[in-house]
């Protein structure tokens, strides 16, 4: 296990916290001692993290490599048709074997000295393990009281919920639904309701920013009617909306829930002059929505689950969004497009086309990691300075409109109590 | 190349290519769509996705009026950091040759750079096309670029 790093290597001194959390260090961006402790205590303990779908693996051997923090892990269906999750790490000299980012085995072979593994991870074959004979003498092998079991793969925990599969270094981590909390499961099974999912796509983008921005970027309901001019000329987001922001007991997930109203007049909701009143589509086929059941009434729900993934359902475009860190000025953000079995070729080209608005290049989602990118730069520039995130004024609570900043102080709330554990 | 094409033709095909080319990399919006067929489709797909038979394209247009829309919401509603972009596109691989319609392949690299910063490979693939013959000239009524950098630079703006 990795030794705690310690306390005195947190830049103290810059981690000035005013009123609660809604003014936010800059230094909490910045710091990689910093960032590996977090690595540490949200990726690698007491937390489940997004791998991915099962429907991405729907064969005995099929197998998805991804990442957890910034250890990578190979998503795996063993021959008898159970999901695994294990770190793509040879026992013997550490080596990231599998390269592949897909694939179908029926064992996992790491290339340097062939040692064998199962697909649940156990070790199964270590060559010239007796030793070779010359002469009639054994030379070498390995120690008479080496033990396979003992040199597996490292197997990780795995909760599969509604075809969505999760994982934890951390075998002692509480059970999937405990750890999401009712208030948030309840939206994560309206998504996924034990209907089979189909898999659409993939899109990647690496955002040169701090990983927990694009959590906050889900948590801040503030923005899409103000920066993302589509959400409020066709009423998809919008300050006078029917909302809810929910969050579980520790405010470190959260459900962001909206309800289309008005298209049109724009001016009297966001004050801003600046946007198009008369904006039309060429092509209005970008917008074909059309109501699904599973809905029950809200229009967008958006999904952040602390660390490591965001879930999607904006009309009729549903995703999931997975963060994958890398160091604490960048993360990789992947985008699985999925749709639903009983999907008519129709619905599925509704999702497709409406996939236009999400995405590396989406209409109101390709701007996102570029203010992201503009935060990260001034945090670096200026470590000592904060954020401000008071929009509702500082308390951390469920609302029943989107005009606060709630959710972001919230999971800074639960960021602080872990972090000075 | 079992495909056959005119001398006209080819010289036509070729200007199309080098025109499309220098119109997105002067960022002349408007004129982009005008490169393409009324029902025209226009792709920009992970190879990942294209290998593998998964439909998502990171854009995905099926009408020149799409084409439009981007076009507004590039100088519009898409805030973003301002760069340019410089095509080298390889010489059109001709696949197919039928009247008036050509199936055309051709590699590509897309150079990003934002303003005061370095020069960098933004994009890598090829294109797949499908150029007709109109009573305007040579327009594409398919364009699907195929990228091998899957890992996109923080965002696309513009198209490639």
């Amino acid at each position: 296990m990795n030794a705690p790093i310690p306390r005195a290597e947190l830049a103290a001194s810059t981690m000035n916290w005013e009123r609660g959390t809604s003014r936010i260090p800059f230094a909490v961006y910045n710091d990689p001692a910093l960032h590996k402790q977090e690595l540490q205590r949200f990726f690698y303990e007491r937390h489940w993290c997004y791998v991915g779908l099962e429907a991405e693996i729907p064969k005995p051997g099929d197998y998805k490599r991804t990442e957890i923090g910034e250890r990578s892990v190979i998503l795996v269906r063993a021959l008898d048709g159970a999901i695994h999750v294990v770190e793509n790490a040879c026992a013997h000299r550490g080596v990231a074997f599998c390269r592949a980012r897909h694939g179908n085995a029926q064992a996992f072979v790491c290339p340097y000295h062939q040692w064998n593994y199962a697909l649940d991870g156990r070790l199964r074959g270590v060559p010239m393990r007796h030793g070779v004979k010359r002469d009639g003498v054994v030379q070498g092998g390995m120690p008479a009281d080496f033990n396979f079991a003992d040199h597996g793969l490292t197997r990780l925990k795995v909760a599969v919920r509604g075809g969505v599969v999760f994982a934890s270094f951390d075998h002692d981590v509480e059970a999937f639904e405990d750890f999401v909390g009712p208030a948030v499961l309840r939206y994560f099974d309206r998504l996924f309701d034990g209907r089979q999912l189909k898999i659409l796509g993939y899109n990647r983008q690496r955002i040169p920013g701090n990983w927990k921005l694009m959590q906050e970027n889900i948590k801040d309901p503030y923005h899409p009617g103000l920066l993302h001019t589509w959400f409020v000329t066709f009423g998809l987001w919008r300050a006078d909306n029917r909302a809810r922001m929910v969050m579980d007991g520790h405010h470190r997930h959260a459900a962001m829930i909206s309800t289309r109203g008005n298209a049109g007049a724009v001016s009297e909701v966001s004050r801003v002059s600046s946007f198009k009143q008369a904006m039309n589509l060429h092509d209005p086929r970008f917008l074909d929505i059309v109501p699904e059941a599973w809905w029950n009434g809200p229009t967008a729900v958006m999904t952040t689950l602390f660390p490591s993934v965001i879930l999607q359902q904006q009309v009729n475009s549903v995703s999931t969004r997975q963060i994958v860190p890398d160091g604490h000025g960048h993360f990789d953000f992947v985008w699985t497009h999925f749709g639903f079995e009983d999907d008519t070729p129709e619905m599925t080209r509704r999702r497709l086309r409406q996939a236009n608005l999400f995405g590396p290049a989406g209409f109101v989602s390709a701007d996102d990691g570029e203010v992201i990118e503009f935060s990260q730069e001034t945090f670096e520039a200026k470590p000592a300075h904060r954020t401000l995130a008071e929009l509702g004024g500082d308390e951390v609570a469920d609302t029943d409109h989107m005009v606060t900043e709630t959710l972001i102080r919230g999971m800074y709330r639960y960021w602080r109590e872990v972090m000075a554990r | 190349m079992s495909a056959a094409i005119g001398f006209e033709d080819w010289q036509a095909l070729i200007q199309l290519y080098a025109d499309y080319a220098g119109t997105v990399d002067a960022g002349h919006w408007e004129q982009w769509p005008e490169f393409f067929t009324d029902d025209c489709v226009y792709r920009v797909q992970p190879r990942e996705n294209h290998e593998r038979g998964f439909p998502l394209a990171t854009l995905s247009f099926e009408s020149k009026g799409m084409l439009k829309d981007r076009a507004y919401g590039i100088r519009e509603t898409l805030f973003h950091d301002p760069y340019y972009q410089r095509h080298v596109v390889g010489l059109p691989r001709l696949l197919r040759a039928d009247e008036g319609r050509y199936e055309v392949e051709a590699n590509y690299a897309v150079f990003r750079t934002k303003l005061s910063q370095l020069t960098t490979v933004y994009n890598v693939g090829r294109s797949l096309d499908v150029v007709v013959r109109m009573p305007a000239g040579l327009k594409f009524a398919r364009r699907e670029f195929i990228y091998d950098s899957e890992m996109i630079p923080n965002s696309m703006i513009y198209p490639l």
